[in-house]
């Protein structure tokens, strides 16, 4: 019997690395600190507002739900809203689906539960991705846009944070393909500036990094608390599951 | 009719209360018959607990699921939103979701081990095959209730998952366009079908499904529970005709529960507090993304709990058709030549196993992809018949039987892996095998388990006092 609960958990385990999707570019860890970091959510809310909801919206989350993250009413109405004047909307956009389809071929996806949607076995999970991505960009002129991405070839949305990171290139350096003789390989060998941003690149990585924190903490606006409130639950359950187990040995011990 | 029983005029009233009540409906009766004075074997181990938490997964779910309605929208075009307004405007709708999307995993965790319970103390044989048979519908039940439940969301997997499943249906011959039709109440799975489905997870299913836990008890407590010794506790009873080794149910296996229940809880709230997407296989990544028609996922895979069958879905190719046209010949052959049968069945196994052949060849091979992960699940009813060892439980069966138990879980994960991979030509070959064991484990069981040597059953249960 033991060897078949063995022989499950073991088939469990396999498991676990399912789907692991091939190819593409390794995703860097996201710091996770960030989201329960209310300085930097505070600025990773600053950052959304101004640079991703002009064509973005965050349609189910609402601007007075900013007060989880330590920000007054009053603070939310003067700095963070420029689209509407009531604090219990939705962060809507302004954008025409037309236009939008005009310039980046389609409407840019809603940007709410965005961090959960990204997440991809053996990858990591949809913060990783989006921290990954956002500091992925580089200067190609065979784009529309001119901009291309590591993580999402032929992306249709601009680097619209370059003024913070400035320009960059990408290179490449042909190798000896190990499998195949005779072959070369076109491999990515690292990004080039070109021009510099407004921030060093230690500085944009931190300030992408609260931009995802604030996105991963949307997603789910709840996720800080249901930590703590689990770790209340937990310990009252252990608590709980002790005087069960002696409950239960007490009625059992007659049973002869 | 029970006689009209008097109460002493100076009795408590709690006592006069209780004899009104029960001179006109069976309250202390039926209390004594299904907890005070339901005896139980005294050996229960750790695989008899899951009955108990799948109602209580059960009661977690229809609470749970009341609230989700009062605020859920089953409308193609608002689905998506009401689901994050509960997650982030609804008190506590995190909670209620949460508990309700982890409870659908839970269910069929706790379900899957309790059924792997009935099999291998040989739970569901003479005088328990109802019992068995009422749970395999609820089992039926509770995968229409999780496919069903599983479109409301209206995320991309929930969308293509119906999808594909429905059109499934489309496989089914002279009828099956109709059929599919039927089902979703439009050309494609919209809006028509996301209220049918709504329908059918709130009410109908539901309704079915707590019935069939009526009648399951019923007919359990009726025959008696079985145990890990496969021992009739009731062939062995006091002067008052309780059973020796029984134990009555409360208080001795409602404190054994509650224990239980505590555990699971934790095991539970740990997910549901720390992980409840549980790392995208409770709640699937693709489903943040709202359900578009026009874009079709690169991976359409269904929820962990349903892989095993979606993988003999997979397995079911025109090349594996050809081997089921070759086992039904072999059967047919070794049955005729082997079987020592009268001529007319001779000829009448014969005819039988052409026409099957016909049909295996005729119809294509997504329809019997379907037959297969149907089959699958019909098969579990007919196992009180299919199973002739001599001792009921596996631990007085002979020790080759451990090896084939063994391997059929292994088979059943193996093929719950494969179900979340996409498709290879390594993974359909392995899942080809797996289903061939899986039926081969089943049907040819009347002829496996007599083989080897039973050991001595004991007259009584083994117990070590705690």
């Amino acid at each position: 019997m033991k060897k078949l609960i063995l022989i499950l958990l073991a088939s469990l385990g396999l498991s676990a690395g399912a789907v692991a999707s091939e190819g593409g570019v390794a995703w860097d860890k996201f710091p996770e600190g960030k989201v329960t970091d209310m300085a930097a959510l505070q600025h990773g809310a600053k950052l959304f507002v101004n640079y991703c909801l002009n064509c973005h919206s965050a349609s189910f989350m609402r601007y007075n739900r900013l007060r989880d993250i330590g920000l007054t009413e009053d603070q939310i109405k003067k700095n963070l809203m420029f689209a509407t004047d009531k604090v219990g909307e939705t962060m809507k956009v302004s954008l025409d689906p037309k236009q939008a389809k005009e310039w980046f071929g389609g409407t840019p996806p809603d940007l709410t539960v965005i961090a959960r949607s990204r997440a991809d076995f053996g990858k990591g999970s949809g913060a990783d991705y989006l921290y990954t991505y956002l500091r992925s960009y580089y200067r190609d002129d065979t784009k529309a846009t001119g901009w291309n991405n590591l993580v999402f070839p032929s992306v249709a949305m601009p680097h619209v944070l370059w003024e913070l990171q400035g320009q960059r290139i990408a290179k490449y350096v042909e190798e000896k393909d190990p499998h195949h003789e005779g072959k070369t390989e076109h491999r990515f060998a690292g990004f080039e500036q070109v021009s510099p941003g407004t921030l060093s690149q230690i500085d944009y990585d931190d300030s992408v990094a609260d931009l995802v924190g604030f996105l991963q903490w949307m997603g789910e606006p709840a996720q800080n608390d249901r930590v703590k409130l689990g770790s209340f639950v937990l310990i009252f359950l252990a608590i709980f599951t002790v005087i069960a187990w002696r409950l239960n040995a007490a009625f059992w011990k007659d049973v002869k | 009719m029970a006689e009209f029983k008097q109460v002493s005029p100076n009795a408590p009233i709690g006592e006069k209360l209780l004899t009104w009540v029960d001179n006109r409906f069976p309250a202390s009766k039926l209390y004594k018959e299904h907890m005070s004075e339901y005896y139980a074997p005294k050996n229960f181990n750790f695989w008899y607990v899951f009955g108990s938490l799948a109602m209580l997964v059960l009661v977690i779910q229809i609470v749970t699921g009341i609230f989700l309605v009062m605020h859920y929208k089953p409308d193609a075009a608002k689905a998506f939103e009401s689901v994050e307004y509960i997650m982030r405007d609804v008190p506590w709708g995190w909670l209620v979701r949460y508990m309700h999307s982890t409870g659908a995993s839970a269910f069929f965790v706790v379900v899957y081990l309790h059924m792997f319970r009935g099999m291998i103390y040989g739970s569901y044989r003479k005088p328990r095959e109802l019992v068995w048979i009422f749970g395999c519908a609820i089992f039926l039940c509770l995968m229409a209730e999780a496919f069903m439940g599983y479109l409301l969301p209206w995320g991309q997997m929930s969308y293509w998952g119906a999808q594909v499943i429905v059109n499934l249906f489309q496989a089914v011959p002279f009828i099956g366009p109709d059929l599919a039709l039927l089902i979703r109440g439009d050309y494609v799975v919209s809006d028509a079908t996301l209220n049918r489905f709504f329908s059918f997870h709130v009410i109908a299913v539901p309704l079915v499904l707590l019935g069939l836990v009526v009648a399951h008890i019923i007919a359990l407590h009726e025959v008696g529970s079985n145990n890990p010794d496969g021992v009739e506790i009731k062939a062995k009873k006091d002067a008052k005709g309780i059973p020796l080794d029984g134990v009555a149910f409360h208080p001795y296996y409602t404190v054994h529960d509650i224990y239980a229940v505590s555990v699971f809880l934790m095991v539970f709230c740990a997910i549901l507090f720390f992980t409840p997407e549980f790392g995208g296989y409770f709640l699937e990544y693709n489903n943040f993304i709202p359900a578009d028609p026009l874009k079709t996922p690169a991976h359409i895979a269904p929820v962990w709990y349903f892989t095993p069958y979606y993988s003999m879905l997979r397995a079911t190719t025109s090349q594996m058709v050809y081997v089921l046209v070759g086992i039904v010949g072999l059967g047919a052959v070794a049955s005729i030549v082997k079987g020592g049968f009268s001529g007319l069945v001779k000829t009448a196994i014969a005819v039988a196993a052409l026409i099957a052949a016909f049909l295996l060849l005729t119809f294509e091979a997504k329809f019997w992809g379907v037959v297969v992960m149907g089959g699958a699940v019909v098969i579990m009813f007919f196992l009180p018949w299919l199973d002739r060892a001599e001792a009921k439980s596996i631990r007085y069966r002979p020790s080759w039987h451990k090896v084939m138990y063994g391997l059929f879980v292994l088979v059943f994960a193996v093929l719950g892996y494969l179900g979340v991979q996409p498709p290879s030509p390594v993974g359909e070959r392995v899942s080809q095998v797996g289903t061939l064991f899986y039926f081969g484990f089943f049907l040819l069981m009347p002829w496996w388990s007599r083989i080897g040597k039973s050991k001595p059953v004991p007259d009584r249960v083994t117990f070590a006092a705690h």
